[in-house]
């Protein structure tokens, strides 16, 4: 019989019996953090193919969500931070080998982009203003000017929600010492998960039908991608090493199996692209379903990854 | 535990009053184990160091205590020039800091308050005057009454040495400590019958240069006495054999080259196999044995038929290796120690077994030879000028007189003495208590009540709410080693040295020194005339000086050696030499306890076994505690703040058992323990026994550390095995069992 | 110049000073510890063997923890020290998610603290607390960069191991087998 134990009392909150230091505030963060980069990339694209007035709802509607997503994640990590009065520090240097410190800066620059996006559309969201009046007319000339520059904002984003959607993953993978999270398709996974959320609070917003069928392929297109790199990474893990093969174990059979089958891979990737498909083929569906089904995908995707990926470890 | 005259105070607050306030260190609330500050660590130039020996044990290393600029104590360090440390404290020493930090220290005198109308007794709040005076008073009163031999004292340490004064000069010789009878009792006398020289402490065990050392039970590494370790340290970077027999797979058995998990209460006879092993194949130096030993003879008569075949049998050992162990240790000789361990009361036969160690030792030729056992010495502190103690009528010698060769108080006897019903020779009616947790250390607990329920007055000096200051009628708070002069520290060993304890800090709260307590005792009881000093330092200071240093010289050096005056550390080869024995030789054959009726030699005696579904009661030490002395020290009851007990897992699979699993244990007499215990399941323990560290399961609330924390292996120990030669008391043939449901005993 | 530590596995015998004189030395909040003693053992009753092992920081060459600090608080100093300034952490915890060895906690104060290998005493020419107080002296600190140095000579003739090697951080803490 094998025993491995402390025998110096050791009991470090958060840390003994097994790792449990990011919860909600984290997987929240990166959720939100990847629908707003899939709202904003969707955004930017359609501005890029000049097809704005066909698809409102995409660059118009969800991307009043981005900068409130991005907000609120912001404030969750905010929460998360220990030593809250430093978190300054994060801005006063950009530390190239860690995603966090790549983070902290694309959010920098997402954040005042998508408040800019937002602004530019300002006068759409309150037509009936005086826009000649006193302070506002000022305003006026920076909304006008955001307008005119809108392709520019778009040619930014488009980098730039590709590296938020794919960081969160990075962020995830690159610790090392977590098996479940250290192999190299948790990056696009997050990413393809980001925008594939993305396109569902775009079909959720929408106001016109041909919007939605095509945020809806997207979105399919985009489901089918994640099952493959979910089976990807599984396999991989699988056929890895001693620890990676046990932390893959977590979800398939342990303690995470019940809730990332049913939540993620069924009611938030399988059952919703069946639905889209009998939306196609012609069957009424209401695209409310499948998009919220993607949405809850997308959280419990990151909740279970975040909270599992704590339990594995090198040692004992 | 309800009795009439002495109940135990349970209540966690006292009566009345508010505590007593604090000192000008900064306390807050327990956060921080050093210094409050967080920032940098201090440097060590910024701390005031003072010199001090530790008490947290009784190997009594020298140190330095580090103090800050506000005044904390901020870490303890060993004494360089020190032998008892060279430089390093143990877990325990290094962990002192929290014996002064621990915010749940008795912090003013208490006397006991009988409750009204049923109510239960609880303590209140008193000044030093008040307190003292009525001890003082009942004092008086015992010896008018019944004389003051009637007043026992029950100490250990060095709060005990100074009532011990107090106590001698009161007219008072009923002294013990159970350090002799419930400890190492019968191996200073088996030794003292084969080599005319009791073992001591510390050991006078050569591991620094052995080439082999064998322990019989001793746990050398979880036991944690500070150069014993040290030089086992040593020993196995030179990769001297080491042989250790022990049902446990201790931490020294897991770096033995051989261990001998042999079944538990057959020792003796693994030793006289190897007794008749060295005889038999004369893998003995003729020589030596011609010349210094006495009873050769005899001894090979005696172990004839103890074949290794013979010792299989009974002990589960290999023929094979108890002939390979004991061509080891012969191959050694004369660099071969077979250790006299430390707390040898297990069987009630165990001066014969110490005598069976003592034998092998003497056959191999170890006494007073490198590697082996060297002569000890050490410095003889001049006496402060006193008139002469009176003589009692009795005293410990008198209580103690059934047992020939009991040549320390046996407590045991004392607490029989106090009960009437035992109809004893000698009567004691009231007892000081100091520097000892009764009953953690006295087995059979009914026993120990009965008696305190007996005696007619109990004052506890303690520094801690120890369990037994819940029965006292007085309680009086003992500051610690930190903040106390005391007896200038002169222990046996290579070379003789003497270290100095001062105060680094004033005494917290309202607590004092033993010293102070003891000398306005005396003053209250007539006897000014034995405590002629105003400050304890005179005294100290007046004994250096006769040994040509001087207070101030030793403030700056914490430890002074001193040349060997009684000759060399070794004898030499062929050297004539006297052993301080009734045949000035190593007696292999015993006239001392021939003489008086015992056998000469060891016997090999079986020993009752437990029946089914009950496992031996086998406890220990943890090398961060010294049992409950420390189990609610704040530093060290984080490293462990309880004890598990150690199931082997076809046991567990018995019984069903999960690990860390709470249990209750009932022993063979019925006894239920106090508290539950979490099981640990683990290969290292035989699956006929089960093991706990001692000193856990404290039942005083105002211990809020270790407060119900673990279980109490005292408790479990009823059946007591008396050794008829010197009054030790066997404990370890108790048998427990378990109890699953947890719900049926808190019911 | 390379600071790291050997530790003899053959004379510890898990008395946990080292825990116990780094907590006085640094300051160590109750309920936290910068080192810990493990106990390993294998086996069936009688053949049975038991490791025991000091851990903490291993100061690894290649640290995780230092690589995905996005304020650069976690840093290597001269020797290979690893440090945390606490006054650029932000208390994000990524350095914590990041060590294999479950070796950094959360200060009470906000930061991250762990093993600092003694800095401030080391720079005085003393050994870490834990190393100086060992009563087994089966603790070595040095510069393995020096062939010279007393550990330099432990790791060149006694068999050792660190801990998960293919977690693939290059931990400076060798263990004496």
């Amino acid at each position: 019989m094998k025993e491995e134990i402390f025998i110096s009392g050791r009991n470090l909150p958060h840390i003994d019996p097994h790792l449990e230091l990011w919860h909600w505030p984290i997987s929240l963060y990166l959720f939100l953090g990847g629908l707003a980069a899939g709202i904003l990339f969707f955004a930017a694209l359609v501005v890029l193919f000049r097809k704005e007035d066909k698809y409102i709802g995409a660059v118009k509607y969800a991307t009043i969500i981005a900068p409130i997503a991005i907000g609120v994640g912001l404030l969750a990590l905010l929460y998360d931070l220990s030593h809250v009065w430093y978190a300054w520090r994060l801005y006063v240097t950009i530390r190239l080998e860690s995603p966090m410190s790549w983070g902290a800066w694309t959010l920098m620059v997402i954040m005042p982009i998508s408040i800019l996006w937002t602004l530019s559309y300002f006068k759409e969201y309150f037509p009936k203003w005086n826009w000649d009046f006193g302070l506002i007319s000022y305003f006026d000339w920076v909304i006008d000017f955001l307008i005119y520059h809108r392709r520019i904002l778009a040619w930014i984003l488009v980098p730039a929600t590709i590296l938020l959607g794919i960081y969160t993953g990075i962020l995830l993978s690159a610790f090392n010492a977590r098996p479940l999270w250290n192999n190299p398709i948790l990056g696009p996974l997050f990413l393809t998960s980001g925008l594939s959320t993305g396109a569902a609070a775009i079909i959720l917003l929408s106001k016109s039908h041909a919007e939605r069928r095509m945020f809806s392929m997207i979105d399919l297109v985009l489901i089918g991608t994640e099952l493959f790199l979910i089976t990807h990474m599984l396999m991989g893990m699988l056929a890895g090493s001693q620890v990676q093969h046990e932390a893959s174990l977590l979800l398939l059979g342990g303690e995470f199996t019940v809730s990332f089958w049913v939540f993620v891979i069924i009611l938030g990737l399988a059952f919703p692209a069946i639905l889209e498909i009998f939306e196609l083929v012609g069957f009424k569906v209401p695209a409310i379903i499948p998009a919220l089904l993607v949405l809850l995908g997308g959280v419990m995707l990151r909740f279970i990854m975040v909270e599992a990926g704590q339990l594995t470890r090198y040692l004992y | 535990m309800r009795t009439n005259r002495r109940q135990f105070i349970k209540i966690s607050a006292l009566g009345a009053g508010g505590l007593a306030a604090v000192t000008s260190t900064t306390s807050l609330g327990g956060s921080f184990l050093g210094i409050f500050d967080s920032a940098d660590p201090g440097r060590d130039i910024d701390f005031k160091r003072t010199a001090t020996y530790c008490e947290v044990c009784f190997w009594k290393c020298a140190a330095w205590t580090n103090v800050d600029k506000e005044g904390n104590i901020v870490k303890i360090i060993g004494n360089d020039d020190d032998p008892h440390c060279n430089g390093r404290l143990c877990p325990r020493g290094t962990g002192g800091v929290g014996m002064y930090n621990d915010s749940d220290r008795l912090k003013t005198p208490l006397i006991r308050v009988k409750g009204e109308n049923g109510a239960e007794d609880t303590f209140r709040e008193a000044s030093w005057k008040e307190a003292l005076d009525l001890i003082a008073s009942k004092m008086k009163g015992i010896k008018e009454k019944y004389g003051a031999e009637s007043f026992a004292l029950l100490k250990h340490g060095s709060s005990g040495a100074h009532f011990e004064h107090l106590f001698k000069a009161y007219g008072s010789d009923t002294i013990g400590e159970p350090a002799y009878a419930q400890c190492r009792g019968p191996r200073e006398q088996g030794f003292g019958a084969t080599f005319g020289s009791w073992v001591g402490s510390p050991e006078p065990t050569d591991i620094r240069d052995t080439k082999c050392l064998v322990l019989i039970g001793s746990h050398i590494g979880e036991n944690m006495h500070n150069t014993q370790v040290q030089e086992l340290a040593e020993a196995i970077d030179k990769n001297v054999t080491i042989i250790t027999v022990d049902p446990r797979l201790s931490t020294v058995a897991s770096k033995s080259q051989h261990w001998l998990p042999i079944k538990p209460a057959t020792d003796i006879a693994l030793m006289l196999a190897w007794m008749h092993v060295i005889i038999y194949d004369e893998l003995y130096d003729d020589k030596y044995i011609k010349k210094y030993t006495y009873g050769f003879d005899e001894l090979k008569q005696h172990v004839k038929n103890y074949t290794p075949e013979w010792a299989y049998g009974i002990t589960t050992i290999e023929p094979t290796v108890i002939r390979e162990t004991a061509r080891k240790m012969a191959d050694a000789a004369p660099a071969v120690i077979i250790h006299p361990g430390r707390h040898v009361v297990w069987y009630g036969d165990d001066t014969q077994r110490e005598r069976a160690m003592a034998i092998l030792n003497g056959l191999l030729g170890s006494w007073g030879k490198r590697g082996g056992f060297y002569l000890k010495e050490k410095v003889k502190i001049p006496k402060y000028p006193q008139p002469a103690y009176p003589h009692p009528k009795w005293g410990w010698e008198e209580v103690s007189e059934d047992f020939p060769l009991a040549q320390m108080g046996l407590t045991n006897e004392i607490i029989r003495s106090s009960i009437p019903e035992e109809n004893t020779k000698h009567k004691v009616k009231a007892w000081f208590v100091s520097g000892t947790n009764l009953p953690k250390s006295i087995p059979d607990t009914k026993n120990l009540e009965k008696a305190l329920d007996s005696i007619e007055f109990l004052a506890v000096c303690d520094t801690m709410p120890m369990d037994v200051t819940g029965y006292a009628d007085v309680v009086l708070p003992e500051c610690t080693y930190l903040e106390r002069y005391d007896k200038l520290r002169s222990a046996t060993n290579r070379e003789p040295s003497i270290a100095l304890r001062a105060p680094a800090v004033k005494p917290k709260y309202n607590s004092k020194p033993s010293w102070w307590m003891a000398k306005k005792l005396g003053e209250r009881l007539g006897l000014e005339a034995y405590f002629d000093y105003n400050d304890y330092s005179e005294v100290i200071d007046w004994q250096l000086r006769k040994l040509g240093s001087s207070l101030k010289e030793m403030k700056r050096l914490g430890v002074k050696k001193f040349d060997r005056t009684s000759g060399p550390l070794y004898i030499a080869d062929g050297e004539d030499y006297e052993f301080a024995t009734n045949t000035g030789k190593v007696e292999l054959y015993s006239t001392e306890l021939a003489d008086l009726g015992f056998d000469p030699m060891p016997k090999y005696t079986a020993h009752p076994e437990p029946e089914q579904g009950f496992y031996r009661l086998i406890y220990g030490r943890a090398p961060m505690h010294t049992f409950s002395r420390t189990s609610n020290n704040p530093n060290l009851s984080e490293l462990r703040d309880e004890n598990k007990l150690w199931v082997n897992p076809k046991v567990a699979k018995l019984w069903s058992l999960k690990n860390d699993q709470k249990i209750y244990l009932k022993n063979q007499d019925g006894v239920v323990t106090t508290f539950p215990i979490k099981v640990r399941i683990t290969e290292r323990i035989r699956w006929d026994s089960i093991y706990m560290v001692h000193g856990f399961g404290n039942a005083n609330k105002k211990l809020s550390r270790s407060y119900g924390k673990g279980a109490s292996d005292t408790e479990m120990i009823t059946n007591v095995m008396i050794d008829p030669i010197m009054g030790g008391t066997g404990m370890r043939g108790n048998f427990v069992t378990f109890i699953i449901d947890l719900k049926s005993v808190e019911s | 110049m390379r600071y790291a530590m050997a530790i003899d596995t053959k004379k510890c015998v898990g008395c946990s000073d080292c825990v116990v004189a780094c907590q006085t030395e640094n300051n160590v909040p109750e309920g936290f510890c910068r080192d810990w003693v493990t106990e390993s053992v294998s086996g069936t009753y009688p053949q049975v063997e038991i490791e025991l092992r000091s851990e903490r920081c291993n100061h690894c060459e290649d640290a995780p923890c230092v690589r995905c600090c996005p304020t650069g608080a976690s840093q290597i100093v001269d020797g290979g020290i690893v440090i945390v300034e606490h006054d650029e952490c932000i208390g994000c915890g990524a350095c914590i998610e990041s060590c294999p060895y479950d070796a950094r906690y959360v200060h009470p104060e906000g930061y991250v603290d762990k093993c600092t290998f003694c800095l401030h005493r080391v720079t005085e020419g003393l050994q870490p607390a834990c190393v100086s107080v060992c009563p087994t002296k089966c603790m070595y600190f040095g510069d393995i960069d020096d062939p010279n140095s007393e550990i330099s000579n432990m790791l060149k003739t006694r068999k050792q191991k660190t801990l998960a090697p293919e977690a693939g951080t290059n931990p400076h803490i060798f263990y004496l087998v």
